[in-house]
This record gives structure tokens, C-alpha cells and sequence, in this order.
């Protein structure tokens, strides 16, 4: 962790944005996450704090200056026209870029460090290009479609804000084509049709993402200090073709080759949606050269075809689930601001966090003891929550996620009071695994 | 294509080359990717390129051996001046009006060679934006002539690549004028060799432009078609879009001659060098193209 201690996440209520805030909440180096968003958060968050606040530059500023943040995590650009209208798109994308910088930069900002996401749209897809965009290519043509021309332009400015800033790390990281159940994206939406569509007489490449490696490279760069531009697409390229026989989907080359616009209007008149950035993509495809980032140390969790599969299994899988779903979470204010601030509440972890943090600066406690031992004398509680109501099968999914001392510490733990044969078996397989680097 | 059709895995020691002990070539630089480069995923078929193993091989059993064997009865010298490792670039002469030179000298690589290795044909971004064509040609080894795309499979990937520097110079030639070289282009594929620090292997086919003459070439339909070119072949317009693979059963003879290497680290960067080196490769080859055809005794029979 290179200091960042106090975060700011726009587009908190983005999938990429509530999901990276919860994943950096359980980093206890991390003191202050701040979230703003238009639209409240869409995800259950712990200790991040809301503030509900659009791109205007004066009011950020002033957030940032008041909570002091130093690193600022931008995760609202928009890549698919399916999800708001061009002209909304725009005003998010290039607009909210630069008011957003503007509140970073300048001589006595606190910022240190700047992530923003983008999109391998930026290369576009055409005829003459490269099979693999490696981060120093430009794409060979102008763009032509409305969303292909956000991604530029607000990356030419968060470039701009790079050479402006020079004390600002600034990291830039664009991402291939996500696939996963929680995401939305129009591919997916393609992907869910009984067949899948294609121009005739093309076969495109297509590399995608998984929508959990998205969070954790987002992660990655804010734990590590990587400057620069990161493209970030999983191992593998696919051909369409190949993509529709991992969803078990037969391909349906129903557009033709010429006059494609006019038969994608009429699709979308029949209710599927082909956006024209996804047009060019249908027809050359596209693949990105990833070692940069993977030579930066990220691993990344699935490749393409594991993401194309594990979506695959999701769309099997979804009308059985529709209606055991559970309650989807909404944001109540209230609720939530009783939970953080309320003397009432005990028992939860920012409380404890935040305990932790006072008495390690009133005290100057060294290193960080655990945040709970600081708290309760006797034995050290198990690292998982509510450890002790948890049946054996529903601890054995959880150990993939611990860390090593974790694992150890929970050994002890379940040594002294159950001792569950099964537990311990498991506890001991997952500590024989080599460590994997991180 | 059998085994060996995907990116290697990760970077190996390379094996010392048979041919003099070249070893070491190309040094690993600080900034190397290619150990980062993706690994192999057995269930697949298709490799990052969209090259099918299933296609490939479909099309080798049939069409390419019985051309290659009972049809053009190729005959090969100098195979073994093809690297048994690491990367090449081939070089050769061009012709035909569908042609047949670079399915023929990737089956005699197959064939013939002590190490059979995939051949990957670089190819005219047109063909990329051609229905068809598009969805084809990368499934038998086609590769867009995109000096990124020829950087990496030589350098990183350590594969072996043909290109024609002639280009559709070379195929939009009339038989009047066979087996004199064109202009070979603009040096670009002796700086992508130098770039990546491998071989060039320059190869002579003998025998592509009886197989496939064309006579004249009509650009009123190939502005129609949107086509490169659509020429007058023996068969072809008259015999439909087939005829374009209505080849003549001339005798083929494939030359790989000796490699040329490069050492000296920067040397793409000299222009006059890079021009000296592509002189020197188009002079071997239109020299060893005219002694192949003056001890030609018969177009058909060799």
C-alpha cells in the first residue's frame, strides 16, 4: 500500500464503483472511502461514506478538500450507449472528466493519485488495425460513433491533467468487454438472444474481461503505484463463432455485409438493440496486448473463455434463480447514517475501525495490531465475522478468501473451541496451496 | 497442423540452432513482455490469431495435399535453411491470380522439414473487410500485414512468418511479364527482421504463374466487386467465382535459400542499410528464380 489512506470513488453508484468501495473497505490502511454519485449506491457499503453530488467541479473541490483525499478513483465513464442517450453520455464522459479534474488539480491539492477507467474502445475496431493494441498505439482512424469519441477526448484530458500535475500519479487503465451475471452491457444482451447475431461472412475476435477481474485491477492500482496507461483484457481472443459454441447458442449471421446500419435499424425497431460503437466491433473485432499489466503484477482471475463460460452458466442458470432472489438492496439514508454514527450500534466493523484508528492516534500504538485486540483482552476472536454461528459448510466456501495469516489464525481459533474434523482438513489444504504472489 | 499451432507458453532457453552454433539470438531485452504472453488453453481450437487447428487440418488433408502432391508435384531444395527454432522471416516471390505460392511453401514446410512448424502468410488488410474472406483466411493461417502483427509473432512469439514484399504488384502482374521480380515495396519487411533479430529465409517458387496466368485484369468489375483485382485467368470469370481456383497442373519447385542474419542492434533504424538488404534478398531471388527456369526442361513436367 504506497499511502493511500483517504479515497474518493466517483460513480459510486456503479457496479464498478459500490463494489471496488467494498473491496477497499476491508483494507484496514484504508482510513476514509467517499463515494459520490448522482444516484445512490446500489450496493450494501459499510464504512463508505455517500455524498450525493453530481460532476460539478466547485462542490467536489471542496469535497476533496474537506475530507483531504489524496487518491481519487474515477469509475463513471460510460462505454455503451445502451445505458443513457448519447447526449447524457456525453455530458458524463468528457464534461464530468474535466470538472472532476479541475477539483484534483492545481498546486495545493491534496491529490497524489488519480485512477481512471476507460475502454479499449479507444482503439476503436477497423480494418487496417493491429491483432493486438498495445498502450502506445493510437487507432488508425478518427472515431466515428458518439461513445468512441467520449473515450478520446477524456482521455486526452486526463492526459492533459497528467502532464499538468506531475506530483500526480495517474493511472489509466481501459478495459476490454466485460462479461459477468451483475453487468449490463449490449453484448450481453446480444449474448442473451437464443441465437447469437452476426454479419455474414465475418467471424470477429473478441477478448473480454471478467467483472470480477474489473474491481480487482481497479484495486490493484490503487494499491500499487502504477503511472501510465494499462490495458486490461483477460488472457485469450475468441472468435464469435467460438463465443456462441461456449454459450451453447447456435450463430445466426442475419446482418448482412453491406447496408448493415439500415438492418440494425431494423433490428432495433424488433427490440435488439445494436449501438453503432458495437457495429465495428461485430465486424473486425478487436484484441489487446495485456502483458503490460500483467508485468505490472496483476493475475487476473479468469480468462476470456472462463468469463464467456461462467456467464453462460449464469444465463442457464437465471430463470430458476428469478424468483428465490433475495431482496435487492436499496440505500435508505437514514438507516444507514444510524448504523454509522449511532452510539447505539455495537457490534459492527467500522465502528471497530474507527475505534482502532482513535486509539492508535491518541495512544501511538506501533505497527497495526489487530483492530480487535486493541479492543477485547482473553482470546483473539476468529478473523471471520460471526465465526461462531457458521455451520461447517458455510465456512468452507470463505477460506478461498483468506489471507495466510487469516487462515492460520482461524486454525488456532477452531483448534480451542470446536474443532471441527472438516474445518481443519480444509483449513490444511488451503495453507498446503503455494502462496500465490499477490 | 498437429501440435504446436498455439503461442508457446512462456519463453524457453532457446536450443542451440543447428546451423553454427548461432546462439543467443535475439538477446532478452529489460522491457521484455514475452514471458507475460498468454498460456495455452488445451480445450480451445482457435489461437489468439483465429488460426483453426480444426480448419487448417480439414484443409491439409484434402484440397492443399492433393495440389501439393499428385497436382503441382512440388519439389523442395533447401528446406533445412528453414530455423528449426525461433523466429524467420520468409521472403518470396509472388504470382497468380488466386495464388497458390504460399499454401505450397507452408505444406513443404510441413512436409519436408525435420521440425514441421506452422507458417503464418501475411495478407492484405483488405481481406480483413471482405465478407467471407474475413472469416476464412485467419482460420488457415492468414495474418493482416500490420508491422505490429509481424513484430510479434517473429520477436515474441518466435514464429515463422511469409510475406510477399512484391504485394499486389506481384499478383496483379500479367503472365507476359512472369518471373520478373516487382519493386519490393519499401523495405519494411527487412526492418521488421532487423527489428525482431531474426533470419530472413529468401524462397524462389517456380511453377505459381504457369499454374494460375493471368492475361489481363478488368477494372470496370473490380470497381464493381470492390475486389483488389479481377483478372482474366484460364478459367476464371467464365467459370464463376470457382474458377479462381482452376489452376493449371504446371510442375512447382520451392528454393529456400541460405538465411540472412542480422546482429547488430539497431540496424533497422539505417535507412541506407535496410534499402542494401532488400536489394540484396530481391537480387538473390530474381538470380536463383532464373537459374531454376534456365534448367527448367518442361513447364509441366520439370
Amino acid at each position: 500500500m504506497t499511502g493511500s489512506k483517504r479515497i474518493l470513488i466517483t460513480g459510486l453508484s456503479t457496479y464498478w464503483g459500490g463494489l471496488l468501495a467494498r473491496a477497499l473497505e476491508s483494507e484496514p490502511s484504508v482510513e476514509a472511502i467517499v463515494g459520490v454519485d448522482n444516484e445512490e449506491p446500489s450496493v450494501e457499503l459499510e464504512r463508505t461514506e455517500y455524498v450525493k453530488v453530481g460532476a460539478q467541479h466547485a462542490l467536489l473541490r471542496r469535497v476533496v478538500e474537506a475530507a483531504e483525499i489524496d487518491t481519487v478513483v474515477d469509475t463513471r465513464l460510460v462505454v455503451d450507449s445502451i445505458v443513457t442517450s448519447p447526449r447524457l453520455a456525453h455530458e458524463n464522459n468528457v464534461i464530468g472528466t474535466m470538472n472532476l479534474l479541475a477539483a484534483c488539480g492545481g498546486p495545493e491539492s491534496t491529490v497524489r493519485k488519480f485512477v481512471f477507467k476507460s475502454s479499449t474502445h479507444y482503439y476503436g475496431s477497423n480494418q487496417d488495425d493491429p491483432a493486438f493494441f498495445d498502450e502506445t498505439m493510437g487507432r488508425p482512424h478518427p472515431p466515428r460513433t458518439p461513445i468512441e469519441r467520449d473515450v478520446l477526448e477524456a482521455e486526452a484530458s486526463v492526459a492533459e491533467f497528467a502532464d499538468r500535475n506531475p506530483s500526480v500519479s495517474v493511472s489509466t487503465l481501459r478495459f476490454a468487454n466485460v462479461l459477468g451475471p451483475d453487468v449490463r452491457t449490449s453484448h450481453i444482451d446480444l449474448m442473451r438472444l437464443p441465437a447469437l447475431p452476426m454479419i455474414l461472412g465475418f467471424d470477429p475476435r473478441y477478448q473480454f474481461v471478467h467483472e470480477d477481474d474489473v474491481v480487482h485491477a481497479l484495486e490493484h492500482v490503487v494499491k500499487n503505484d502504477l503511472p501510465g496507461v494499462y490495458n486490461v483484457a483477460a488472457d485469450g481472443v475468441l472468435a464469435l463463432s467460438e463465443v456462441a459454441g461456449l454459450l451453447g447458442k447456435p450463430y445466426a449471421p442475419v446482418l448482412p455485409p453491406w447496408g448493415t446500419g439500415l438492418a440494425t435499424a431494423v433490428a432495433g425497431r424488433l427490440g435488439v438493440r445494436i449501438p453503432p460503437e458495437m457495429l465495428n466491433q461485430l465486424r473486425f473485432g478487436r484484441g489487446v496486448d495485456n502483458r503490460r499489466f500483467k508485468a505490472a503484477g496483476f493475475e487476473y482471475g479468469a480468462t476470456s473463455r472462463e468469463a464467456v463460460i461462467g456467464l453462460a452458466e449464469h444465463l442457464r442458470l437465471h430463470p430458476l434463480l428469478r424468483e428465490g432472489a433475495g431482496e435487492p438492496y436499496r440505500y435508505e439514508r437514514e438507516v444507514e447514517e444510524f448504523l454509522r454514527w449511532s452510539p447505539n450500534v455495537r457490534n459492527s466493523r467500522p465502528k471497530e475501525v474507527a475505534a482502532a484508528m482513535a486509539s492508535e492516534r491518541s495512544a501511538a500504538e506501533p505497527g497495526s495490531a489487530s483492530t480487535a485486540s486493541t479492543l477485547s483482552p482473553g482470546p483473539p476472536p476468529p478473523p471471520v465475522d460471526h465465526f461462531d454461528d457458521l455451520e461447517a459448510e458455510e465456512v468452507l466456501p470463505l477460506l478461498g478468501s483468506l489471507e495466510r495469516t487469516d487462515l492460520e489464525a482461524l486454525r488456532e481459533y477452531e483448534r480451542g473451541h470446536r474443532a471441527r474434523d472438516s474445518v481443519l482438513g480444509a483449513i490444511e489444504s488451503h495453507l498446503a496451496r503455494p502462496a500465490t504472489a499477490s | 497442423m498437429p501440435e504446436r499451432a498455439r503461442t508457446p507458453l512462456s519463453l524457453q532457453e532457446r536450443p542451440a540452432e543447428e546451423d553454427g552454433g548461432r546462439s543467443g539470438l535475439p538477446s532478452l531485452r529489460d522491457d521484455d513482455l514475452r514471458r507475460h504472453l498468454p498460456g495455452v488453453e488445451p480445450d480451445r481450437t482457435l489461437t489468439d490469431w483465429g488460426r483453426s487447428e480444426r480448419i487448417e487440418g480439414l484443409m491439409d488433408k484434402t484440397l492443399v495435399d492433393f495440389l501439393y502432391r499428385y497436382w503441382f508435384r512440388a519439389e523442395v531444395e533447401g528446406i533445412e535453411n528453414v530455423p528449426a527454432a525461433g523466429g524467420a522471416l520468409l521472403v518470396s516471390n509472388h504470382s497468380g491470380a488466386l495464388p497458390p505460392d504460399a499454401t505450397m511453401i507452408a505444406k513443404a514446410i510441413r512436409e519436408e522439414h525435420a521440425h514441421p512448424r506452422p507458417l503464418n502468410i501475411t495478407v492484405e488488410h483488405f481481406f480483413k473487410g471482405y465478407p467471407g474472406f474475413s472469416m476464412l483466411l485467419p482460420k488457415v493461417g492468414a495474418v493482416a500485414a500490420h508491422p505490429a502483427n509481424v513484430h510479434r509473432l517473429l520477436y515474441d512469439e518466435e514464429q515463422l512468418v511469409l510475406v510477399f514484399p512484391e504485394g499486389r504488384k506481384g499478383t496483379e502482374k500479367l503472365y507476359k511479364d512472369r518471373y520478373r521480380l516487382r519493386r519490393f515495396g519499401r523495405g519494411g519487411f527487412v526492418q521488421a527482421a532487423m527489428k525482431a533479430r531474426v533470419p530472413i529465409v529468401p524462397v524462389c517458387v517456380v511453377g505459381a504463374e504457369e499454374a494460375a496466368p493471368v492475361f489481363a485484369q478488368f477494372n470496370l468489375l473490380q470497381k464493381l466487386t470492390g475486389l483488389l483485382y479481377v483478372p482474366l485467368t484460364p478459367t476464371f470469370p467464365h467459370l464463376g467465382p470457382l474458377g479462381m481456383l482452376g489452376y493449371l497442373p504446371a510442375k512447382f519447385k520451392l528454393r529456400f535459400l541460405e538465411p540472412i542474419y542480422f546482429d547488430e542492434p539497431g540496424q533497422e533504424d539505417d535507412s541506407s542499410e535496410v534499402q542494401t538488404v532488400a536489394h540484396e534478398v530481391r537480387a538473390r531471388i530474381q538470380e536463383n528464380l532464373f537459374d531454376m527456369l534456365s534448367k527448367r526442361r518442361s513447364v509441366w513436367f520439370g
